[in-house]
C-alpha cells in the first residue's frame, strides 16, 4: 500500500469486482471464460415430469439443466448464454407432439433433448420433420428409423442386443443353448425380439429352443411366467433369459425369480432396460450376477466419468444419486450439439444438421463417439453383472466402439436399407440394391 | 490309474477338509500325492484375468484340494481374496493380510492389489466346490443342502466326493439326495464309463425322484447319441413319467398362483368394498391410499433401521398398525375435508377424488422422489418351500394368510361391534338411524376411515411384491373396482368370491393365451357377466337396496 504506483481508481475497482464476482459465480475451474452475453440460445427439454415415465425421465431433465449450467460457466455457446425451456408432456403420447410443436413454433428452440419411450419418439417425429427441428434422443431403442431431424444417441440393436446375445452364447457367458425372450408388450421389445429371433436362427438355435413371452405394462404378478421359464430351463441345455421388460415391471419380476429360487448361475437374465437407476429401488441381494448390457456403467473407472459423477452429485446436492446410460447419451448429445453450433457459427437448424456428421466427442468411458451419416453414433458395449451394492461389475466389453445401424440386417424387409444424410444420397432409407431412396415413408 | 489318482486326491481333500487341516497332515498329503495340476501351483489360475482360468482353478481346488483350499475358497466367496502385482494371493480380514498360499500373516499390505475377478461362471464353480467341502466336513444341515445342490447341479468331477460321503456313516436323511446326486452325475457328460446297467439304475433313481432338475439331466442324457440305446430309451420313458407327474402338480400350482393373485386383489378391494360397497362413495383415490400404506411400510422400516437395527426383521408386523392408523387418519381427513360436502352427487365425488389422487401422487413424488424406494423383504419371508411337487413362495403365502386375517377382522367389526351395527344402520337408512340417536356424521367419518385403513394394510402387503413408487396405486384401482362390482356391491362375501374367481381365472387363462390376451379375455367375460347380472355375483336384496 506504500507503493505510490499502486493506486486504485474507481474504475479499476469496478473492473476488479466485476471480474471477481464473475469468477466466484463460475467457480475456480472456469476463471478464464468471459461471461456469456446477448440474446440467450434456447434449447428444449421434452421429458415427462409426471405420470408413469417420470420415474426415468425426470433425471434426464436434470442432466440437461446441469449441462446447460456447466456450459454457461464455460462461456455459453457463440458467446451467448444457453437457456433451457422445460416442458412436461406428462407421459402422454399425444401431449408429446403438442409440446414439441410448442417448443419449435413458440419457443423457437435451437435443439430439443427428449423422449424416452419409442412411442413418444414416434409421436413427435412428424412435428420435428414438419418444422425442421433437431431432436437428440438419449435412449437405447429398436432401430428401424432414420430421420434427418433426429440424432440417435442411444444404442441401436446392434450396439446392445446382438452383443449381449453373443455374450450369452459364449463360454464365459455360460454357453446358453436355449433362450427365453421376455418383454413388455410394445414396439421396442417386439422389434428387438424379432431381430433376436432371426439372429439366433442364424446361430443355429432352433425354434423349439426359443420361448417368447409378452406381458402388459406394469405387470406385477410374475408367478406363472417365472414357473414357465423354470420349466423351459429343464430341457437339459443351458438356458438364458433375455429381458426387454420395461420400467416398473422389473422389480416384481426379479423378486419372483428370487422367491422361486432361480439364481443367475442357473438361469442368467440379461436385461436391456435395467440400469443403476432401477436398481436403486430394489433389494439387490438376490439379484447378484444378473446381467445387463449397456454402453455405459457408473462403475467404469475413467477420469471423465469420475468428473461427471462429481458434477452430478454436486448439482443434485445428493451424493447417492446414481448415473446411468441415457444420462451419458445426453452428455454426448449435448456436447456434440455445442460443437456443431460452434463449428457452424450459427444455430440455424439446417446448417447445424449438416455440420453434425463426422463430429467426434469423447464419451465417459474412455472412447470416442463419432456421428455417423445415419445420425447414429459409435458406442462401446459393456456387459455388467449386478453386485450387492447395486452397481454393475463389467465382465465383458467389445474391443472397440461399434457403429450404430439404423436398419437391421436381420429383418428381411430392411436388409438392404441404409441411412446416409450426406450428399449425394441424403436419404434415411436408401435401398442399396435398387439404388433408390424409399422416400419419406417411415417403415 | 485315473481311479487311483482320484482316490488319492480325495484323501488329500479330506485331509484339508478335516478340522482346519493341521500342518503335518497337510505336508503329508501333498508329499504323498502331488496332483498333476497342483504340482505346478494349484492357485495360479486364480491370479488370471480370465474367468475361464479362475473357474477352472476353483474347480480343481474343490475336487483335488490343496493345503489352503478351504480357506481360499471361503475368502473368495466373501470377496476377501486379492491378487498382488507380483502374482501373490492374499486374504484380507479387516485390515490384516495373510498370504493365501501359506496361510502365514503378512506384516505390510501387499502392493498393487486387486480383487480376484468373479462372474457367474466363477460363482457357479465356487458354489460347487463349497458344496463338496460342506458335504465332507459340514454339519447336518449344511451336508443336506450340499447334497441337494450337487444333485441339482451334477458335475461328474464331484463323483468321488459323493462316493466318499456315501461310504462314510451318515444320517438317514442324507441317503436319498446323495443317491440322487450320484445318479445325476453318472448320467452327465464327462462321467466315467460305468456300463449300461449302472446307467439304467441311475435313470430309475432320477425317475423316482422326479422334479425339473432330474428331468433336465434325463433330457440331456436322452439326447446324447454316444450313450447306450437301451439306457436312453429308459431315460426317454422316465421323462414321460416325470412330465405326467409335473403336469398334475402344475394344476395345483396354477390354483395356488390363482389364489395368491386373488388374495392380493382381495386385500386391495376390501377397503373399497367398505367405502364404495357400503357407503356408496366412488373413491378414485383408493389406490393412492394403498400407496400411502406402502410408503408407511418404507418409513417404518427406515426408522427401525436407524433406531434399532436389531429389530429390522420385525418392521413388517410394526408397519401393519402404523399403516392402518396413517391411512385411516388420512381417510377421515379426506371424508371430513372433501367428501362430506359431496354426498349424493356421485359425479362430483368421482371428479374430486380423482383430482385428489393426482394431488397425493405428486405430493409423494415431491417428498420421496419419482423413483422407487426399496422396501427390503425380511429373511423369514424370502424364498420358498416345497409341498410335494408344489413350490410355495413364502411372501405370497404370507399375503394369503394376511388377506384372510384382514377379511376376518373386517367381518367381525361389521357384524359384531356397535360401530359395525351403526355403520350398517346409517348406510341402509340414514334418516331413521339419525332419529335413533346415531351421530351419522361421525359414523360416516369412521366408516371411511376404516375403509382407508384397510387400504393401507393392502399397501403393507403390496410393498413386498411390487414397486413402491408414486404410481403404485394406479395399478390397483381398476382391479379393485372390478372386484367390488363383479362380486356385488355391498357384500363382503361377494368381494371374496369375486377376487378369487378373477385370480384363479386370470391365472388359468395366462398359460393358455398369454398374459396380455388373458387380461383382455377376462375383462370381456366380466363385462358379459355384468350385462346379465348387473348387481354382480351376490347382489344385495331387500327394501333398502333401491334407495
Amino acid at each position: 500500500m506504500t507503493d505510490p504506483t499502486m493506486r486504485f481508481t474507481r474504475r479499476d475497482f469496478a473492473r476488479f469486482s466485476l471480474a471477481a464476482s464473475a469468477a466466484m459465480l463460475g467457480g475456480s475451474r472456469t476463471l478464464r471464460a468471459a461471461p456469456p452475453s446477448g440474446e440467450p440460445i434456447r434449447i428444449g427439454v421434452l421429458h415427462s415430469l409426471s405420470g408413469t415415465m417420470a420415474i426415468s425421465e425426470t433425471t434426464l431433465k436434470d442432466v440437461i439443466l446441469m449441462l446447460v449450467e456447466l456450459q454457461n460457466r464455460k462461456g455459453g455457446v457463440l458467446g451467448r448464454p444457453l437457456e433451457a425451456v422445460v416442458v412436461d408432456p406428462a407421459s402422454n403420447w399425444p401431449l408429446f407432439a403438442e409440446k414439441a410443436r410448442q417448443l419449435l413454433a413458440v419457443d423457437k428452440v435451437s435443439a430439443a433433448f427428449g423422449c424416452w419411450t419409442s412411442v413418444s419418439r414416434k409421436a413427435v417425429l412428424p412435428v420435428f420433420e414438419e418444422l425442421d427441428g433437431i431432436l437428440f434422443y438419449p435412449v437405447q431403442y429398436e432401430g428401424q428409423e432414420c430421420s434427418r431431424n433426429v440424432f440417435y444417441m442411444g444404442a441401436a440393436p446392434n450396439q446392445q442386443a446382438i452383443p449381449a446375445v453373443d455374450y450369452l452364447l459364449s463360454e464365459d457367458g455360460g454357453g446358453a443353448k436355449r433362450f427365453a425372450l421376455v418383454g413388455t408388450d410394445y414396439v421396442y421389445p417386439r422389434t428387438t425380439n424379432q431381430i433376436l429371433q432371426s439372429y439366433l436362427k442364424q446361430k443355429g438355435i432352433g425354434d423349439a429352443d426359443v420361448m417368447v413371452n409378452y406381458t402388459p405394462f406394469g405387470q406385477s404378478d410374475w408367478q406363472t411366467i417365472v414357473s414357465q421359464i423354470k420349466a423351459f430351463g429343464s430341457a437339459g441345455r443351458k438356458t438364458a433369459v433375455v429381458s426387454t421388460i420395461n420400467g416398473d415391471a422389473n422389480v416384481p419380476f426379479y423378486k419372483e425369480l428370487a422367491a422361486q429360487g432361480i439364481s443367475a448361475t442357473d438361469i442368467p437374465v440379461m436385461a436391456f432396460s435395467v440400469g443403476e437407476e432401477e436398481l436403486a429401488g430394489m433389494d439387490t441381494k438376490p439379484l447378484v450376477g444378473q446381467l445387463a448390457a449397456w454402453n455405459y456403467f457408473e462403475s467404469i473407472d475413467t477420469p471423465a466419468n469420475q468428473a461427471f459423477i462429481r458434477e452430478w452429485h454436486g448439482f443434485t446436492k445428493n451424493p447417492k444419486r446414481t448415473t446411468n446410460d441415457p444420462m451419458e447419451a445426453h452428455y454426448i448429445g449435448f456436447n456434440l450439439w455445442v460443437q456443431a453450433v460452434t463449428k457452424a457459427g450459427t444455430t440455424d437448424h439446417d446448417k447445424v444438421i449438416e455440420t453434425m456428421v463426422g463430429l467426434k466427442q469423447p464419451n465417459l468411458t474412455g472412447g470416442v463417439a463419432e456421428v455417423l451419416p445415419n445420425h447414429h453414433i459409435t458406442k462401446p458395449v459393456y456387459i455388467g453383472e449386478i453386485q450387492e451394492d447395486g452397481q454393475f461389475n463389467v465382465v465383458w466389453q467389445t474391443p472397440r466402439e461399434i457403429p450404430g445401424q439404423a436398419w437391421s440386417p436381420f429383418v428381411p424387409e430392411t436388409r438392404n436399407l441404409i441411412g446416409d444424410w450426406r450428399a449425394p444420397i441424403r436419404c434415411g432409407n436408401y435401398d442399396t440394391v435398387k439404388k433408390a431412396c424409399l422416400g419419406t415413408r417411415h417403415v | 490309474m485315473s481311479d487311483r489318482r482320484r482316490r488319492i486326491a480325495l484323501l488329500a481333500l479330506l485331509g484339508v477338509a478335516l478340522a482346519g487341516a493341521p500342518a503335518p497332515s497337510r505336508a503329508q498329503t501333498v508329499d504323498a500325492a502331488p496332483p498333476v495340476a497342483a504340482a505346478a501351483d494349484p492357485y495360479a489360475g486364480l491370479t488370471s484375468p480370465h474367468f475361464e482360468a479362475i473357474a477352472a482353478a476353483v474347480g480343481r481346488l474343490g475336487t483335488e484340494g490343496a493345503p489352503q483350499a478351504q480357506a481360499v475358497l471361503r475368502a473368495l466367496s466373501a470377496h476377501h481374496l486379492f491378487v498382488a502385482e507380483d502374482g501373490g494371493l492374499y486374504v484380507r480380514e479387516g485390515e490384516s493380510w495373510t498370504d493365501a498360499r501359506t496361510g502365514a500373516p503378512v506384516t505390510s499390505a501387499p502392493a498393487g492389489v486387486r480383487a480376484v475377478r468373479e462372474n457367474n461362471r466363477v460363482r457357479g464353480a465356487l458354489a460347487q466346490a463349497m458344496a463338496g467341502q460342506a458335504l465332507l466336513a459340514g454339519d447336518a444341515a449344511a451336508r443336506r443342502d450340499a447334497a441337494a445342490r450337487l444333485a441339482d447341479h451334477p458335475d461328474p468331477a464331484m463323483l468321488p466326493v459323493v462316493d466318499r460321503a456315501l461310504a462314510t456313516p451318515h444320517e438317514a436323511g442324507l441317503e436319498a439326495p446323495l443317491r440322487r446326486a450320484r445318479a445325476a452325475m453318472l448320467l452327465s457328460p464327462g462321467a466315467p464309463a460305468t456300463g449300461e446297467q449302472a446307467q439304467s439304475a441311475a435313470v430309475r433313481v432320477l425317475r423316482d425322484a422326479g422334479g425339473l432338475d432330474a428331468r433336465a439331466v434325463l433330457a440331456r442324457f436322452a439326447a446324447d447319441e454316444t450313450a447306450p440305446a437301451e439306457a436312453r430309451q429308459a431315460a426317454q420313458s422316465a421323462i414321460v413319467t416325470i412330465d405326467r407327474r409335473i403336469r398334475l402338480w402344475s394344476l395345483a400350482q396354477q390354483v395356488f398362483y390363482g389364489l395368491s393373485l386373488g388374495s392380493v386383489l382381495l386385500l386391495a378391494a376390501m377397503g373399497l368394498a367398505i367405502t364404495f360397497g357400503v357407503m356408496g362413495i366412488i373413491n378414485m383415490a383408493h389406490g393412492e391410499l394403498v400407496m400411502l400404506g406402502a410408503y408407511t411400510t418404507y418409513l417404518t422400516q427406515k426408522t427401525l433401521m436407524a433406531v434399532a437395527p436389531g429389530l429390522a426383521a420385525f418392521s413388517l408386523p410394526l408397519a401393519v398398525p402404523a399403516a392402518f392408523l396413517v391411512c385411516g387418519a388420512a381417510g377421515m381427513l379426506i371424508e371430513r375435508g372433501l367428501i362430506r360436502f359431496l354426498y349424493g352427487r356421485p359425479l362430483e365425488t368421482l371428479l374430486a377424488t380423482w383430482g385428489l389422487s393426482l394431488v397425493l401422487q405428486q405430493a409423494v413424488r415431491s417428498l420421496f422422489g419419482p423413483t422407487n424406494v426399496a422396501v427390503a423383504t425380511p429373511g423369514w419371508l424370502a424364498g420358498s418351500f416345497q409341498l410335494g411337487g408344489l413350490t410355495v413362495t413364502l411372501d405370497r403365502f404370507a399375503i394369503m394368510l394376511f388377506a384372510g386375517a384382514v377379511m376376518g377382522a373386517v367381518f367381525l367389526v361389521l357384524r359384531r361391534t356397535a360401530l359395525g351395527l351403526q355403520m350398517r344402520a346409517v348406510t341402509q337408512n340414514r334418516r331413521m338411524a339419525a332419529l335413533m340417536g346415531i351421530r351419522t356424521a361421525r359414523v360416516d367419518a369412521l366408516t371411511f376411515g376404516l375403509g382407508s385403513g384397510v387400504a393401507g394394510l393392502a399397501g403393507v402387503a403390496v410393498s413386498q411384491i411390487d414397486n413402491v413408487s408414486p404410481n403404485l396405486g394406479q395399478g390397483y384401482i381398476i382391479d379393485s373396482f372390478l372386484v367390488v362390482v363383479f362380486g356385488g356391491v355391498g357384500n363382503l362375501w361377494g368381494t371374496l368370491a369375486a377376487a378369487m374367481t378373477l385370480g384363479v381365472g386370470g391365472k388359468a387363462l395366462e398359460p393358455l393365451v398369454g398374459a396380455v390376451s388373458g387380461k383382455i379375455l377376462l375383462l370381456v367375460l366380466v363385462i358379459l357377466f355384468i350385462q346379465r347380472h348387473p348387481r354382480g355375483m351376490f347382489p344385495l336384496r331387500g327394501r333398502g337396496v333401491e334407495s
